[in-house]
């Protein structure tokens, strides 16, 4: 394949039912009303020179290079700003626009190298490309004049080079930054000549407030911006459009490569998540793919005090087998069982779940999603009917009211939190619910209406002091109840009794009882109210109750089943809700049905020619307890750091030393593997064929972009292991994995490679009734039938505060990392973030002695780590945040075995704590013991 | 002290978010939530610290234990 060009029709579409008629070089064309003179002449097939419009960014009229003359008017208006009127004639190649664009390119030349040979962006460079195509043959004003050919070159950014003697001043960057990204970062400093991109107040990019998204290179006509893969490896020749692999937004990229590597991904505009956007992470932390540190050959050893032994394929599959089996034949078939991963590709995850269930033979399945979003299944099942959130990303774009309650979505999900900010910046108001003062609630151009700083632990009785306000006010929409919804009364008494009052809850939350009622009331009356959350809502004792109680909100105020409203998770990883839909949990086959379901059970039974138990079998925790009692004794787990993930880090070693069997399956030798008998390599998203499902339920593709380097698809080596332990399974492709879900998955029904290849993606359910998918869920009735509300009674969390563990610590995560940090602590985004800190107030600092950068003891009742502090009052006194990026820091050595009342997910986000300065070697010698690890492999 | 039992925590914290439902539903709403979401194990423990130590859990989780018994056993309990 070549190098994908997509077209760029200059100025952005302006979507609406009324059309105008105009004529561009006597080409007839009609275009939606609002259209700029450029993109109706792109619509009709002229392209009209152009170097500060791009069709990503508001039209500018700053370079002057597409200037048209068009009938009746004076002058030569900028194209671009120009919009089309009806019966409109335009004169794109006259003598006299001709001349001018000349002109204007001389000018330009004039103040720029001429080393176009040498270029990194030589063959890519839009103002070599108008300098050819506006017949550029001479600069009458030489090039001994004043100039910016000796500006300095800031190369601070670990990903890409500003040359600001490239630089034309057309602000297509510094309009990426704010009207793409939202972060305006980017300015133009000075007048006239003098005129200059700037970061911030004449920084660097790195001191700046540039978040490296990559929107101002993707932006930059010329090498003035520039990815450094790009200037070290030359221009890439050829793309391959895949997904992202890091968060549940699920971006589309173009993989560029020269011969076979890979040079740079580039945001794919045709990217139903992101249409033309990315992050820091997904555009440019693809450097773990081929970091030394990744293990490429199996590997054995009898006992995890052993060195490793590397092995062929073979021997590896067949230890696995054997030694699974006979754990099997002694402690029966229930002793072993695998945990799946939302980093994998659904044929991946579907795979080992047909592993555990036809050749272990029993359900002890579950996913990594059981430590984020498990209540969210739990939570939209019972009230909606299906365990997925309701609306498409571009929904947000319709919403009056944005309510983000325990998500971070510019850190977390920035892609989408840039979407979002954009909506916000359009007028839509903001409710921030979270106990951390996060940049949505103030940032450039964006203001929260109203943050609800709420203590930790206390989602539930916020949102139903919320639903009292809607009860008790009136506000309750009773013709959307009436007809769609059941079990409203029930429910309505509850929030309306006194105790669920915002005065009465007040005590609870430490919100001010009038911040509540007017966010409840904005929340109601807005036309359209969209809420959107992250693991601040599922990862709580609570988490499932919380679920539910704001899909009663919705409901109760008529907010769902149409664009701008609906209740959305912010998946954590990128394939979270896909793991979930591929019936990874325990107790659900593919399309969350029940495995006591006669029926289902017998679809499948009768596939796969094996009977499948019809008793769920253990969520990870519980895998935890049993392998503790003995009843346990043998795990796959699939691309999973259960011990740095999972919360209570002493209890899963324990656990994980009990067994008999742990084979790990990763790119890297992490925290799980210390305590694996058997290493299977894996592959990167760049080596992986098959899809993800993104947090709007759009299945997209994942494209091979080289060989898996391992010498085997994982999907491949699942099926050999169950064919060596006696059941045969077999694909030849993914492909054929996709046209067995959708088999036996009826919201699959229609899902397809070949769909997928021609629609580009789409969102489940796609079946008979929607063949192209389902974009917005629920729209005339709901999946279940009526929408249920479910009385949500507040009970409080077990985990509190005592003279000795004062403090409750929550955590979270930042931009430039993810997750575990296995991947992006393998790239250059440690430069934004190299450890782990610990956010306290200024008060709780003081009262301890402790100044900014200090080294700190974390303390809670089942553990402790030490970390650096960081005096912020992003937090209220009384609560310290972290991350968990680093294993060195170990922030979940402090977390409990606390978790969701329904479905066991963990309790990360409250645990009490206390926080004293510490002696700087405690943390070296954490940092010796990492070391010895790595060095210990053979 | 005895230790607590994963399985005791968890079902008393069910237990406590049915505190709403009226007795005998809460014990029902209990006992079909354990059987939709336990592994058959996990039920068996339960009932062990239902013989063993009833005092250790919730009443309305002790009354959905009677629900969770085989019939047989059911009734002789």
């Amino acid at each position: 394949m070549s190098l994908i060009k997509e077209p760029d029709f200059g100025t952005p579409e302006r979507p609406g039912e009324a059309t105008v008629s105009v004529e561009v070089d006597g080409m007839p064309v009609k275009v939606p009303e609002g259209t700029s003179v450029m993109r109706a002449a792109a619509l009709a097939g002229i392209d009209i020179p152009k170097l500060c419009a791009t069709d990503s960014l508001e039209p500018f009229g700053s370079c002057r290079l597409c200037v048209v003359e068009i009938d009746g008017r004076r002058g030569t208006p900028a194209s671009c700003t120009t919009p089309v009127t009806d019966s409109m004639v335009v004169r794109t190649q006259t003598p006299k626009v001709e001349k001018l664009r000349q002109n204007v390119m001389e000018l330009y030349i004039s103040d720029h190298p001429l080393d176009c040979l040498t270029c990194s962006a030589n063959g890519d460079c839009e103002l070599q490309d108008m300098a050819g195509v506006v017949g550029l043959r001479q600069v009458r004003y030489g090039y001994e004049g004043e100039n910016h050919l000796d500006a300095a070159p800031d190369l601070s950014n670990p990903y890409f080079d500003f040359e600001p003697a490239k630089c034309i001043s057309c602000s297509r960057c510094v309009r990426a930054c704010g009207e793409v990204q939202g972060t305006f970062a980017l300015t133009i400093e000075g007048r006239g000549f003098d005129s200059k991109v700037s970061p911030g107040a004449g920084e660097s990019f790195m001191d700046s407030e540039c978040v490296s998204c990559g929107a101002c290179v993707q932006a930059c006509p010329t090498a003035t911006l520039q990815e450094r893969s790009v200037v070290e490896l030359g221009m890439p020749s050829r793309s391959v459009v895949t997904t992202c692999a890091y968060c549940g937004v699920g971006c589309s990229f173009k993989a560029e490569l020269r011969g076979d590597e890979l040079v740079r991904m580039v945001p794919y505009k045709d990217g139903g998540a992101n249409e033309g956007h990315s992050c820091v992470k997904g555009r440019f932390a693809f450097g773990y793919a081929t970091h030394p540190d990744r293990v490429l050959k199996p590997m054995v050893r009898e006992r995890i005090t052993d060195p490793w032994r590397e092995v062929e394929w073979d021997e590896a599959i067949q230890t696995v087998a054997r030694k699974m089996r006979t754990i099997q034949e002694t402690y029966g078939p229930s002793s072993v069982g695998a945990i799946s991963s939302s980093r994998c590709t659904n044929e991946e995850v579907y795979v080992v779940q047909k592993m555990v269930r036809a050749a272990f033979g029993n359900n002890n399945i579950d996913t990594c999603a059981r430590v984020c979003h498990s209540p969210t299944g739990y939570g939209l099942k019972q009230t909606f009917g299906e365990s997925a959130g309701t609306q498409d990303f571009r929904s947000v774009s319709k919403a009056d009211l944005i309510m983000v309650i325990g998500a971070n979505p510019t850190d977390g999900h920035p892609v989408f939190g840039s979407r979002m900010k954009r909506r916000l910046r359009e007028g839509a108001q903001l409710v921030v619910v979270d106990p951390r003062r996060i940049d949505l609630v103030r940032s450039p151009h964006v203001e929260a209406a109203h943050h609800l700083q709420l203590k930790p632990s206390t989602n539930v009785a916020v949102i139903n002091a919320m639903a009292h306000v809607v009860v008790t006010e009136g506000l309750v929409d009773r013709s959307f109840v009436d007809e769609r919804c059941e079990g409203f009364d029930a429910w309505a008494e509850f929030v309306a009794l006194p105790e669920n009052s915002p005065e009465a809850t007040e005590a609870i939350t430490g919100v001010p009882a009038a911040e509540v009622r007017a966010s409840a009331r904005l929340y109601a009356t807005a036309p359209n109210a969209a809420i959107y959350y992250g693991l601040g809502v599922t990862e709580h004792s609570q988490g499932s109750t919380m679920v539910m109680g704001m899909a009663n909100l919705a409901m109760a105020c008529g907010n769902i089943g149409r664009d701008g409203v609906g209740v959305n998770p912010l998946r954590g990883q990128n394939n979270v809700q896909g793991s979930c839909d591929m019936g990874s949990f325990p107790h659900e086959l593919t399309g969350y049905r029940h495995v006591s379901d006669d029926a289902v059970r017998t679809v499948f039974e009768e596939l796969w020619g094996r009977s499948l138990l019809p008793e769920p079998g253990l969520r990870i925790p519980n895998m935890f307890d049993a392998a503790i009692d003995g009843s346990f004794r043998g795990l796959f787990v699939h691309g999973e750091d259960i011990a740095q993930s999972d919360p209570n880090l002493q209890h899963v070693s324990a656990a994980l030393e009990a067994m008999d069997l742990v084979v790990v399956q990763d790119l890297f030798l992490n925290e799980t593997a210390k305590f694996a008998h058997v290493f299977l390599p894996g592959a990167s998203f760049l080596e992986k064929d098959g899809t993800f499902t993104n947090a709007e339920r759009r299945i997209n593709r994942v494209r091979a972009v080289m060989k898996p380097k391992t010498g085997k698809h994982e999907w491949q080596i699942v099926s050999e292991i169950a064919t060596a332990m006696g059941y045969p399974m077999s694909y030849d492709h993914p492909g054929q994995i996709m046209s067995e879900i959708a088999q036996v998955t009826p919201t699959f029904k229609g899902v397809s490679f070949e769909l997928l290849d021609e629609l580009g993606s789409v969102q489940w359910p796609c079946n008979d009734e929607a063949p192209e998918g389902t974009p917005t869920m629920h729209v005339d009735g709901f999946v279940r039938g009526k929408g249920k509300f479910a009385v949500t009674a507040y009970v409080p969390t077990d985990e509190r505060t005592t003279s000795r563990f004062p403090l409750v610590l929550t955590t979270g995560r930042i931009l430039s990392q993810y997750n575990v940090g296995a991947q992006t602590r393998r790239t250059g985004n440690v430069a934004w973030h190299a450890e782990d800190v610990l956010e306290l107030h200024p008060l709780d600092a003081e009262n301890r002695g402790i100044t900014d950068g200090d080294m700190v003891s974390l303390a809670s009742r089942v553990g402790g780590t030490t970390l650096r502090a960081r005096v912020s009052d992003r937090m209220p006194p009384g609560v310290v945040y972290t991350t968990f990026h680093h294993p060195v820091t170990g922030a979940n050595v402090v977390t409990t075995e606390n978790s969701d009342w329904a479905t066991n997910c963990p309790e990360y986000k409250v645990t009490a704590v206390q926080v004293a300065l510490a002696h700087p070697l405690g943390r070296h010698a954490t940092e010796s013991s990492e070391t010895d690890r790595l060095a210990g492999v053979d | 002290m005895a230790a607590v039992h994963p399985e005791q925590r968890m079902a008393n914290q069910i237990a406590a978010n049915f505190r709403h439902v009226p007795g005998d539903r809460a014990a029902e709403a209990i006992a079909a939530h354990i059987r939709k979401f336990w592994d058959p194990r996990m039920r068996r423990r339960l009932l062990e610290v239902a013989d063993s130590r009833a005092d250790d859990l919730d009443p309305v989780v002790l009354a959905a234990t009677q629900l969770l018994r085989p019939p047989q056993e059911a009734r002789g309990g």
